[in-house]
């Protein structure tokens, strides 16, 4: 019970600010709550954002891992191009949709491991290792797809997409359930906790005995793995692979969700379900401008004012000058007190 | 031999090797008319790059510089379109805005504490959203100056063209280069590279020249703004998307650790122009895709990377032999 409430509170400034921005849009747009049912399927903003949020949500459960290590992973973007690639081109080689899937998630893990063997094994800063992917990973995809969008019609990929599942989007199921899986491994085993303190000292971390390089490849292999599952849906969604704007820039947003989820880049302590609540912020901003007719361009301005306030927030100085405030009024509050009595 | 020359040298050979290939197949390859053109088209990229590489020798990284450079076009365009400001003044506008953006950021970055990666990341897209609130389209410059300065080159020998453009960037390599090895600005990067705590020990004044370091990319984002709206005449929101990655590749390829406090400007200058020489290859071929550049430079990054792991673990291992022998 007491975990249940701790657990809400650490995860409570998100939900307000998440709380914040819907009423904040549905003020201006009394209709915005509404969901209607048609063919079977639910519609409406609100399943709209859940749905248009997966692939960020997906990312941002891999970079949570990746981050709470003192990592980062900037490649997810070009993975996601990489995987979107690969499946369109099995697909329309004739293979079928195991083999299709199993191809794409397996060339998101051998991105993933790529990455963890850098960090892990070579030393590399995963900032630069992460790079090298970013880098040569669209390239890559192009080599895959021929410099073409490659288009299919197979109608089970295009259901990972498009389809529904009692009224729900497909990739809804995706997400949320990816997140409780990956949730209940790190938590309901010591394997969060191991990943937390590789975060917080690697070196005493592996002198306590945690075999790091494996847990940081495993790690590394996890966020490509969700990128391979976010490339497949965006290719499913626009029924291609467009190895040149698959997952651009979305490496910044999986980043930026984690960071509104509150999870340091300093490493150490992570929240899988703040950052999940992180991208559906984002998702929200992205949706609430749609609908108030500004240019999607505003997003920038808006994401860049909202890191710089989490930025002010989260900083070393501010979080101390907080405490020594506090501290003083304690003290002064306890002078106060024996003066009176 | 100094251990630091190594991966400087390593790009030398490098350039020189990938060139005398270039040369082997398309004797062409060697004209003046090449290497004006190499020079022209990558005169940009070589500013920000100066730039960029200051940055990475402190230890940081500047990601908002492609963002700033659309901005400048952005900037010149709607300004020269709106008013009637001669150009040397609108430049100098935009210098002095693109230079105090950059000392904001590195007073975020050293009064906040914060990692320069995600200070500078929001101020990409702080800089990218003010490019799209000047304008969405791509706007003209039509200003007479403009292809003035376009037909400004000196001829060199066998015909090839040193634009104005080309010749401002290997100013500022020159410049960079003294700044960095003679001055005592320079000093102070590279110690502040090398390690945050024990330059203060050593009276390096830090925060000042976090702020200097990032107010000098950001200036050189600008001049590099400038240099690419009189390269393409025009100014777009979406344009250079990307640059700072290409930056940051050039630099590591021109063997500058990226761990900070070892490097040299003249390296990146020869990262320029492996990545420009790779590209003139593509175009000189013509069956090859514009998309084996990327990779071609992913492997590059990731052998320079390699490399340099290899020269630090080879130095640490020099360092503790003596010690165990006596």
């Amino acid at each position: 019970m007491n975990a249940g409430i701790r657990a809400l509170g650490r995860i409570a400034p998100q939900l307000a600010t998440l709380a914040a921005i819907l009423i904040l849009v549905a003020a201006v747009f009394p209709g915005f709550f509404d969901i209607s049912l048609a063919n079977g399927r639910l519609y409406g903003s609100p399943i709209d954002i859940l749905n248009r949020g997966a692939p960020v949500a997906l990312l941002a459960i891999g970079m949570t891992l990746v981050i709470a290590t003192r990592g980062i992973d900037l490649s997810v973007g070009a993975v996601m191009a990489i995987s979107g690639a690969v499946a369109a081109s099995a697909i329309a080689q004739g293979l079928g949709l195991a083999a299709t899937l199993a191809l794409a998630l397996g060339a998101g893990l051998l991105c993933g491991i790529w990455n963890g063997i850098l960090v892990a094994v070579l030393g590399i800063q995963p900032i630069v290792a992460t790079l090298i992917l970013m880098v040569a990973g669209r390239g890559i995809a192009q080599l895959i797809t021929e410099g073409a969008i490659l288009t299919f019609s197979h109608p089970g990929l295009l259901f990972i997409g498009g389809g529904t599942i009692a009224g729900l989007p497909m990739p809804v199921f995706i997400w949320i359930i990816t997140g409780l899986l990956v949730g209940l491994i790190v938590r309901r085993t010591a394997l969060g906790l191991l990943i937390e303190s590789i975060g917080v000292n690697l070196r005493a971390s592996r002198l306590a005995g945690i075999n790091t390089k494996i847990l940081l490849v495993a790690v590394y292999m996890a966020s490509g793995l969700c990128a391979a599952m976010a490339g497949v849906i965006a290719a499913a969604d626009i029924r291609g692979a467009d190895a040149n704007n698959a997952g651009l820039w979305l490496e910044l947003d999986a980043i930026l969700a984690v960071v509104i989820g509150g999870t340091s880049l300093l490493g150490g302590r992570f929240s899988i379900l703040a950052s999940l609540i992180g991208a559906m912020i984002i998702q929200s901003v992205n949706t609430g401008i749609l609908l108030s007719g500004f240019p999607p361009e505003f997003n920038l301005l808006i994401k860049a004012t909202i890191i710089l306030i989490i930025l002010v927030l989260q900083s070393p100085r501010m979080v101390a000058a907080f405490r020594a405030g506090r501290r003083v009024r304690k003290t002064a509050e306890a002078k106060e007190e024996s003066a009176f009595s | 031999m100094n251990a630091r020359l190594l991966p400087l040298l390593a790009t030398v050979a490098i350039f020189l090797a990938a060139y005398a290939i270039c040369y082997a197949q398309f004797p062409a390859m060697l004209s003046t008319r090449v290497i004006g053109n190499l020079l022209t088209d990558n005169a940009f990229l070589g500013i920000v790059a100066v730039g960029m590489t200051f940055v990475i020798l402190s230890g940081g990284i500047d990601l908002s510089v492609g963002a700033v450079i659309a901005f400048s076009g952005v900037f010149i365009a709607v300004v020269l379109r709106e008013t009637n400001l001669p150009p040397p003044l609108v430049f100098l506008l935009l210098l002095a805005i693109t230079t105090s953006f950059g000392a904001f950021m590195g007073a975020v970055i050293h009064y906040l504490e914060m990692p320069p990666f995600i200070v500078t990341l929001a101020g990409m897209f702080l800089a990218r959203g003010a490019a799209y609130l000047l304008t969405l389209d791509s706007v003209p410059i039509t200003h007479p100056v403009f292809s003035q300065i376009q037909d400004l080159y000196y001829l060199m020998p066998g015909g090839g063209r040193l634009t104005l453009i080309g010749g401002l960037m290997l100013a500022v390599v020159l410049g960079g280069m003294l700044l960095a090895h003679r001055t005592r600005f320079g000093t102070n990067v590279y110690a502040l590279g090398g390690g945050v705590q024990a330059a203060r020990l050593m009276g390096v004044p830090v925060g000042r020249t976090t702020i200097a370091i990032y107010a000098l990319s950001g200036m050189l984002a600008g001049l590099s703004g400038i240099v690419f709206a009189i390269y393409t005449s025009a100014g777009y929101p979406l344009a250079t998307v990307g640059v700072e990655l290409d930056a940051i590749a050039a630099v590591v390829i021109g063997g500058t650790l990226l761990t900070g406090g070892s490097g040299y400007i003249f390296g990146t200058f020869i990262g320029v122009m492996i990545m420009g020489l790779i590209q003139t290859y593509i175009i000189f071929d013509g069956t090859l895709s514009s998309w084996w550049t990327k990779i071609v430079i992913g492997i590059l990054l990731f052998s320079f990377i390699v490399l340099q792991k290899g020269l630090v673990w080879i130095s640490s291992r020099e360092r503790v032999r003596p010690a165990g022998a006596k």
